[in-house]
């Protein structure tokens, strides 16, 4: 095997070499594989929340549903997946969608429900549709709310990504199983920083676009 | 690969069916005690380091950041990454090393749970019990923690939850339990193994959760779930 | 006795919450702290179980500092009772009620028989022994805070805000209560409002307390009401001072007309007769229990049949020997005879009648007490 090379070394030898194993690629795969579910998740979820809020029935059914999809090791969930979609990103994509979609339907329900009555209510007397109550005054004020779950939701789904590897579509997991097969260090070290300083820049993202869609949150905080 | 659904079915009998899975170093029962005995020594010892370390940060309020910090670390760090990094460090002789970050990503969520548990509870309620002429300790023990406790035990669910996960994944470094049917499986491209030893899993996860769901009922004072029939 | 000798609370970042305190609140009784928000009411009460330490100066109890006693012992002889009740939400009633002799090491058996005594005592039903506070009302959760407060027989209770998170009327029958058992049990209360009518209606004494934590002025309500220190507690009092300060003032100087009276199954043409006679418009009706019906001017009524049937004006009525001048001017003034009516306090019979020129004599009486310190307290 030789002299172990240093982990920057590594990385730089790594990057850009155009092969299947190069990082760029790995981290290409590695934020569409994170990111999608995150989305799509969204999509999923919002709808989900609103109807648990506006009957309360389907709330816990809902909430028993998500507990149990949340405590589904993602392994096993990726191996089952594996029978369906085979070898191909989805295989990691809709297992952490439903995870995504387990974090976010609480977070969007806890939303709504932080909105203050009297606040729907003096909506509801101004004379707004309910859609525009919606999207003006409900979905923007459950907002804080939501993206806390959002952030949750996108770190660990990066963080996730890479067990994926060990059915052959991880992103920059895929470091973890080289490291294990060359007996290096330098790919696993390589590896954990590249996904948490990926998990932080989302995380960062995300805690910027926070303040920039909700800055009443920060002016009451400060006043 | 892909597969047709009467396929996948197949699989499974073929999986579940053969008595080879049922008997030896390999079979379900073995593999099914390992997966259930390395998942509770983790959470024992997590739990063992955890809970008093919330609790007294929660009840003295010394040290909050670090809870933030441990919190966010936890869940960005790959799992994977991490058994992979500590077993080549410590070596593949003894299961010790695999139960390393099996402990370290659980301690967070009990961590953190028991803390906010704790801090969450009405400062009105702490004062009363002060008031009252409890020491520091029994407002602790006979107050915060039946109050905290839902928010302790969804902790300790939480943290089971991440350690059943973890462990399957830790098969890849050659730790037991049923992680090994997915990993083993996978190396010899042996698809019904895969998907049986991910069901299998699948069920442990449900079963421990479930398990977690009862105690709750049966340790939280109707007082504190507000779940009672009125006489 | 409570003695508070010098005492001053200053934090670490400098502000002052208590300012140099001298203060006593006697054996027995009812001392209301008083004042508005930042006055260091609370710091004050709080001071006594040392829930806070004093900066300076002693606090003690019956001649002895309270700094000598380890906090929790110190508080197990002291009840307590909080704005919210502050009761153990994981345990039942009965439980939370017998917490302090848990504590103390009484049998769980005495402990628990004791708790269903208090339960009844503060006025609550046994059915509710079993319950967790979360199924009772506000009002309910508060009584159990007071019975867990009595619960080891502490001679001492400190209460803060115990009834500013519940609805007027239940406020009102809580306080009622209070007095109620504080007449049975003869404890020190010292009770912590910003509610001036409660300290008014509650308090032996009533101490006002000035934003920065210095003392305005301690006294008993009426002398409180006739002669405030200053221009803040005046302020602080509000409005009607005046006739505030009657409900302290006892109808003993009421004097009572007997002859204003007549049964309801008298003729028109005997009442009008009786009025005549009694140089009165206005004569009050009673049933054959002597109890009022209400108010006829005969003069007005055509002279046949009896005063069955006759349309009666509106009364007022106020308890001889118990109510003060002020319920007796209230009753006055619900009627448009201008007159209140003296009811015995067993079965309702009238005693006599106020008239205008009564009420006028006693009210005058009243304002030239006015300055004399306290005025006759009923």
């Amino acid at each position: 095997m030789g002299e172990e090379p240093s982990i920057w070394e590594y990385f730089t030898r790594n990057w850009s070499t155009g092969q299947p194993g190069s990082i760029d690629t790995l981290l290409g795969d590695h934020i569409v594989m994170s990111l999608l579910p995150i989305v799509a998740a969204l999509a999923f979820a919002i709808p989900i929340g609103l109807a648990c809020v506006r009957w309360r029935l389907l709330y816990q059914p809902t909430a028993g549903l998500v507990n149990i999809i949340y405590a589904l090791p993602s392994l096993a969930l990726f191996g089952v997946f594996l029978a369906v979609t085979g070898l191909s990103q989805a295989t990691v994509i809709i297992p952490l969608t439903f995870y995504a979609v387990a974090v976010l339907v609480p977070a969007v329900v806890d939303g709504l429900r932080s909105v203050p009555e009297h606040v729907r209510q003096s909506a509801v007397a101004m004379g707004f549709t309910p859609l525009r109550r919606l999207t003006r005054v409900e979905l923007p004020l459950a907002a804080p709310v939501v993206l806390a779950g959002l952030r949750v939701a996108a770190v660990s789904s990066i963080s996730l990504v890479s067990v994926g590897a060990l059915v052959g579509m991880g992103g920059l997991g895929y470091l973890f199983i080289r490291a294990w097969q060359i007996d290096y260090f330098a790919p696993a070290i390589v590896g954990i920083v590249g996904i948490v300083l990926l998990a932080l820049i989302v995380d960062g993202i995300l805690v910027v676009s926070q303040r920039l869609l909700t800055p009443w949150v920060r002016a009451r905080r400060s006043g | 690969m892909g597969a047709g659904e009467e396929e996948r079915v197949n699989w499974l009998i073929e999986f579940f069916g053969d008595p080879a899975n049922w008997s030896g170093p390999d079979g379900i029962p073995l593999r099914l005690l390992e997966h259930l005995l390395f998942s509770v020594a983790a959470l024992a010892l997590a739990a063992l380091v955890a809970i008093p370390l919330g609790l007294w940060i929660g009840h003295t309020g010394r040290g909050s950041l670090f809870i933030v910090v441990a919190a966010n670390l936890a869940r960005a760090l790959p799992t994977l990454g991490l058994v992979v990094l500590i077993v080549m460090l410590l070596g593949t002789a003894s299961v010790w090393p695999v139960l390393i970050p099996l402990v370290a990503l659980a301690v967070p969520a009990i961590l953190v749970n028991t803390f906010e548990g704790i801090r969450g509870v009405d400062p009105e309620l702490r004062d009363a019990a002060y008031g009252m002429g409890l020491s520091g300790r029994q407002v602790l023990g006979r107050v915060l923690v039946p109050v905290a406790l839902p928010l302790i035990l969804l902790g300790l669910r939480l943290a089971a939850i991440q350690i059943v996960a973890t462990a399957a994944v830790a098969a890849y470094t050659g730790l037991g339990g049923l992680g090994r049917y997915i990993i083993d499986g996978l190396a010899i491209r042996d698809y019904p193994t895969v998907l049986g030893g991910s069901v299998l899993i699948v069920l442990f996860a449900l079963a421990a959760q479930f398990l977690f769901v009862m105690a709750e009922r049966v340790a939280v004072s109707p007082g504190v779930s507000r779940r009672v029939k009125v006489r | 006795m409570i003695t508070f000798d010098g005492v001053t609370k200053r934090y670490a970042d400098g502000t002052v919450a208590v300012d140099d305190l001298h203060l006593e609140a006697p054996t027995g009784e009812i001392t209301v702290f008083v004042g508005p928000s930042g006055c260091g009411k609370t710091t004050s009460l709080r001071m006594i179980n040392r829930m806070i330490d004093a900066t300076h100066g002693t606090i003690s109890l019956d001649g002895v500092d309270v700094r000598t006693i380890d906090p929790p012992t110190l508080r197990r002889g002291i009840g307590y009772v909080i704005q919210q009740a502050g009761l153990f939400p994981h345990r039942t009633i009965v439980d939370n009620i017998a917490t302090v002799p848990h504590l103390l090491g009484w049998s769980r058996k005495k402990a628990r028989a004791h708790a269903l005594e208090l339960l009844d005592r503060v006025g609550l039903a046994p059915e509710l022994a079993g319950r967790y506070p979360f199924q009772l009302s506000g009002g309910q959760q508060q009584r159990v805070g007071v019975a867990r407060a009595l619960a080891a027989d502490p001679p001492v209770l400190l209460m803060d805000e115990p009834f500013s998170a519940v609805d007027p009327v239940v406020r009102t029958s809580l306080q009622d209560e209070l007095l109620r058992l504080q007449a049975e049990l003869n404890k020190t209360i010292v009770f912590v409002t910003h509610d001036i009518d409660e300290a008014i209606k509650l308090g032996d004494r009533v101490a006002v307390l000035r934003v920065g934590g210095r003392l305005a002025q301690v006294a008993a309500p009426a002398a409180l009401l006739s002669a405030p220190a200053d221009e803040f507690v005046a302020e602080f009092l509000g409005r009607d001072r005046g006739i505030r300060r009657l409900s302290f003032v006892s109808d003993a100087s009421l004097r009572l007309r007997p002859d204003l009276t007549v049964p309801a199954s008298s003729p028109v043409s005997e009442a009008a007769g009786r009025a005549a006679s009694a140089q009165s418009p206005w004569l009050a009706v009673v049933d054959a229990g002597d109890r009022p019906l209400g108010w006829v001017n005969p003069a007005e009524l055509p002279r046949d049949g009896t005063l069955e049937g006759v349309r009666l004006l509106p009364y007022g009525t106020f308890v001889h020997g118990r109510d003060s001048l002020r319920t007796a001017l209230d009753a006055a003034l619900l009627s448009p005879s201008g007159c209140a009516i003296a009811v015995a306090e067993d079965g309702g019979a009238v005693v006599g009648v106020a008239t205008r020129e009564s009420l006028d004599e006693a009210l005058a009486l009243a304002a030239s007490d006015v300055g004399n310190g306290d005025p006759a307290n009923g």
